[in-house]
């Protein structure tokens, strides 16, 4: 891999300006593929999930998923976009192994949806992205490159296909140019996908995985000279499989092109590579040996025209869209712009949402997912949603606090046990015997033990030095293993020393 | 008369009957095509015992009470475009020799299910591209009324099989006219139902927007029934209209023209033509007037753009439809020799396996697609094809149908026109336009050309889902003539 000359990028911001492109590929979560019968689950053995049609064998023909055309057009409709009255499929001809018939079924000159936007928060400013197009085409096969350093056709010394993957739906939504996002352009790369990837969620018709590849992008970087407002030449960094590399790509690309114009260089316009490993991108085929893909209408399939009225009532029917549930449930919960701001770069909202259905104060379960969670997920590396614990079993941690059969020390040793998979919360407080200490005897004997350990604590505090009770009540905390009822602990130790506060 | 010489209504009839077994009427088509082939070469692939075996479960579900239709028991030949599952399906392609389809076509698993035995797979131009069968990888079929001559094309297989008395029935295909220019040729019936009536599922594809499953038959009734039989709606087929089959046998029942409009196109005659095969046209079309049809000329000035309109979008869809012939998952595999790279082997397997006229085409339609030519042949091909479907629908206020001659000569030696490809092309100026604008019509014999005494074939042109109305005139016409010729045209063929 050839090491690329980089600029800082704050110098690169003070020379140039960036503008973005994004074309984000989402695999729908049809039951079937979308021209045949064949399922659409991941995990498949190899070229197990195939049929006539999906092989492109002699005579097999394709039909179209009406499903796969719903979500397109529900998708469209959650994007603001126009939805066409007729339009046609098209064939992109060019010749790849996974491909079984060696053309495409995708869209060209007449999208489903077309002219759209997403308005996304950045540093509390809303940007509008305009959309282009959403158009439904097929998945491809998925290749393995064996042997060669790069893992990549060219040097392989044999090559793999699993058509498993071939014929399942695939959105592809393109924004329009994206100028004038400045020095946020990576930070606006990233909010883009998430949140396009929550309007996928909410209107449930992909499981967007990106470590699967159900969403990946395409990410569109060009830059010109301060000042000038002529676009520069851009490069487009194919399949990049998650939200953080977005905006590494980004903020790589920006880097590497200023480095080449600063130069005197120029770009040409290639498809690159993103390695995750290193954020940095390598040079793919160039456009200029690019194919002709001689689109033509798929004269297979007959146009899709989806009725008016149809269209109509399944935009009535979309659910409510995540900026619009975001703003309701702020309201709701009575947070503020930035923790607000915190729980959704964490993912955390929903499980917030679903923390607080079931039963917990709003305050409890943003404290707990954003607090004691986050870190536990930060440091096993996960997202919260991986987290081996349930919203509800959150809640009930939260009912024990405030039933004052837990504090929140011992909490966070039931969170612990949850999290290790000794069971539910209440499983894991008879195991580890996590309940607070409320038997009076037990604790007046560990209080004695205390103030017979620690004589000379307890001489300042009868001498009026009542601060010095800390100590002491640290103490009976020690003893009891946290279990001790704190604020109990202390009324009973100045109670013994004889001094009223 | 021997059970190869009756019609497929009877043959179904003796074995509703009880009086013959499927397996009888199969063993004597077995029987005369193993006579008669070796000269025909109507056929790519027989298999007497798949045949026998299929032969044996009719007569065994018969046994056992099972309702089967008219044409069970009845012996077929099916175009090796069909995909069958018992039988090798070759396109007539180097590229797909000896490949095993997994699945069967709608149209084969149909017929099937009503009862109808597979003789084999017959011959064709390679893809369906041509129209003699001179382009078959497997060498060129000879027309039964003369084995010098081309049987048609591209289903000249099953055109020259059931004029062989090989096979009762065949199935074709129709994207330019290969269908009805080899029954015009080969003297006997063949029906270009309306796009869409017939499945196009398991159909190796040519061009995808034309392709059109049809019947070919020695007579109007049989083919009627044979385009019931496999017709009506296909979920497998996008393309596959929902609406009832045309009531065709009915309507080759009934064989009534009084008072039925018929228009003549008044494009096709002239230069070009044979002037035997004008002549038995103009006898036929006074026929139809003496028996109570109105005739009147019709313009239909876009027609003679059809043909180039045709060798822009055939060929476009075609070098698409056949990008799948890569070596990767089925047929030929060239140079796989462990050092060549996925792109060479492609490249070397469609080299060897593609024969020269499917190469023509693909590098045409390559051509005619390929960005900044577009417009000026694609779109502007698809264009006229709307222009054509335009005089079609103006032609049919006027007239219920329309009439021309099938092809503008008789069949013409093998080799004559193997190095033209644009008199090649000609064959099929009549029956092109149907193509284009997706409407039905069939070719019937009528009559001998008096200057070589090779069969002359009258095409019916009728509206999208008027396909009972191609019966009716045809079978009009079949009615009269044999009366008049005391039996088939093809009692007139030499004997094989």
């Amino acid at each position: 891999m050839s090491t690329e000359t980089l600029m800082p990028y704050d110098e690169a911001l003070e020379r140039f300006e960036p503008v973005l492109g994004l074309e984000t590929h989402v695999e729908l979560g049809t039951a079937s593929k979308m021209f045949c019968g064949c399922p659409t689950t991941f995990g498949a053995p190899p070229n197990t999930h195939v049929c006539p049609v999906c092989l492109a064998l002699p005579g097999a023909l394709p039909t179209a998923n009406a499903a796969a055309i719903e979500s397109t057009i529900r998708i469209g409709l959650a994007l603001n976009c126009s939805i066409a009255e007729w339009c046609r499929f098209a064939r992109k001809n060019y010749f790849y192994p996974d491909m079984p018939k060696n053309y495409q079924i995708s869209q060209y000159d007449e999208p489903l949806c077309s002219d759209g936007y997403l308005d996304v928060e950045v540093d509390g400013k809303t940007v509008r992205i305009e959309i282009e197009r959403v158009h439904l085409e097929e998945d491809t096969g998925k290749s393995t490159h064996v042997g060669g350093a790069t893992g990549r056709i060219h040097g392989a010394d044999y090559s793999i296909v699993d058509y498993n993957r071939a014929g399942i739906p695939l959105v592809e939504i393109v924004t329009k140019p994206i100028p004038g996002t400045d020095r946020l352009a990576p930070e606006i790369a990233r909010a883009y996908g998430t949140e396009l990837r929550e309007v996928m969620r909410g209107l449930g018709v992909s499981d967007v995985r990106m470590e699967e590849g159900s969403m990946r992008f395409d990410v569109n970087v060009s830059l010109m000279p301060r000042g000038s407002s002529e676009w520069g030449t851009r490069t487009e960094t194919k399949n990049v499989n998650s939200l953080r590399s977005v905006e590494r790509s980004v903020r790589g690309e920006i880097e590497r092109q200023a480095a080449i114009l600063a130069g005197g260089g120029r770009i040409f316009q290639e498809t690159r590579h993103f390695h995750e490993n290193t954020g940095t991108t390598t040079s793919g085929r160039s456009k200029e040996e690019a194919q002709d893909y001689r689109y033509f209408p798929e004269p297979d399939l007959v146009p899709i025209a989806p009725d008016t009225a149809w269209v109509a009532s399944l935009k009535a029917a979309l659910p409510e869209l995540p900026s619009a549930r975001r703003k309701r449930l702020q309201q709701e919960w009575g947070v503020s712009d930035l923790d607000m701001a915190a729980m959704h770069n964490a993912d955390a909202i929903g499980l917030v949402e679903a923390t607080v259905a079931a039963g917990a104060p709003p305050a409890d379960a943003r404290k707990w997912w954003m607090g004691e969670l986050a870190r536990r997920a930060n440091e096993a590396g996960v997202p919260l949603s991986e987290l081996l614990i349930t919203p509800d079993q959150i809640a009930r941690v939260c009912a024990m606090v405030a039933g004052g059969a837990l504090n929140d020390k011992l909490a966070r040793q039931v969170l612990e046990g949850v999290l290790n998979g000794e069971g539910s919360p209440d499983e894991v407080v008879a195991a580890r015997g996590l309940q607070i200490v409320n038997d009076e005897g037990e604790l007046t004997a560990i209080i004695d033990q205390v103030l017979a350990d620690n004589a000379a604590a307890a001489d300042k505090v009868r001498s009026g030095k009542i601060a010095a009770v800390g100590a002491l009540v640290g103490g009976v905390m020690k003893a009891s293993r946290g279990k001790a009822d704190a604020g109990r602990a202390r009324e009973l130790l100045l109670e013994k020393l004889g001094v009223s506060e | 008369m021997s059970l190869i010489h009756k019609s497929a209504a009877e043959l179904g009839a003796l074995v509703a009957g009880g009086e013959v077994s499927a397996v009888e009427v199969a063993q004597a088509h077995l029987d005369r095509i193993a006579a008669v082939d070796p000269q025909v070469n109507a056929f790519l692939h027989v298999d007497v015992e798949t045949t026998l075996g299929q032969a044996r479960a009719v007569d065994a579900r018969r046994a056992a009470g099972e309702d089967l239709g008219p044409l069970a028991g009845v012996p077929i030949a099916h175009k090796d475009v069909f995909t069958t599952v018992d039988m090798p399906t070759t396109a007539g392609s180097k590229i797909l020799e000896g490949y095993r389809p997994p699945y069967d076509a709608t149209v084969t698993r149909r017929l099937r299910e009503a009862g109808l035995v597979i003789l084999g797979k017959t011959n064709l131009d390679e893809f369906a591209m041509g129209s003699s069968t001179e382009n078959s990888a497997y060498g060129p079929t000879r027309n039964p009324w003369d084995l010098n001559r081309v049987p048609g094309g591209s289903s000249g297989g099953s055109s020259a099989a059931v004029a062989a008395y090989e096979a009762p029935l065949s199935t074709g295909t129709d994207t330019g006219g290969s269908i009805r220019q080899p029954a015009a040729v080969t003297g006997i019936v063949g029906m270009k139902p309306t796009y869409g009536g017939s499945s196009r599922y398991g159909l190796i594809a040519f061009a995808s927007s034309l392709d059109t499953p049809g019947p070919f038959a020695r007579n109007v009734m049989d083919a009627a029934l044979l385009h019931e039989a496999f017709s009506g709606h296909d979920a497998m087929d996008s393309t596959s209209i929902d609406a009832p089959v045309p009531s065709v046998v009915e309507a080759a029942r009934n064989g009534d023209v009084a008072g039925l409009r018929i228009g003549v196109v008044k494009e096709f005659g002239g230069d070009g033509y044979q002037a035997g095969v004008l002549a038995r046209f103009h006898e036929t079309v006074e026929l139809l007037e003496s028996l109570g049809a109105k005739v009147v000329e019709v313009s239909c000035p876009s027609f003679t753009t059809a043909l180039p309109a045709y060798y822009l979008i055939a060929p476009s869809e075609a070098s698409s439809n056949l990008a799948r012939f890569d070596a990767m998952r089925y047929g030929l595999r060239v140079g796989d020799d462990g050092t060549r790279s996925a792109e060479e082997v492609m490249a070397l397997t469609r080299a060897a396996g593609f024969g020269p006229e499917v190469k023509r085409r693909i590098i045409l339609g390559t051509y005619a697609l390929s960005s900044g030519y577009y417009d000026a042949y694609y779109g502007q091909a698809q264009k006229v094809r709307t222009l054509i479907a335009r005089d079609f629908e103006a032609a049919f206020h006027q007239v219920d149908v329309l009439v021309s001659p099938t092809t503008p000569t008789t069949a013409f030696p093998i080799g004559e026109r193997a190095d033209d490809p644009m008199a090649m092309y000609l064959a099929d100026l009549c029956t092109i336009p149907t193509n284009l604008a997706g409407n039905a019509a069939i070719s019937v014999p009528c009559g001998l050309a008096d200057e070589d005494g090779l069969p002359v074939g009258l095409q019916v042109m009728a509206p999208v889902l008027g396909d009972d109305r191609c019966y009716r005139v045809a079978a009009a016409v079949e009615r009269a003539l044999e009366g008049r010729w005391g039996g088939g045209l093809l009692s007139k063929a030499p004997a094989l």
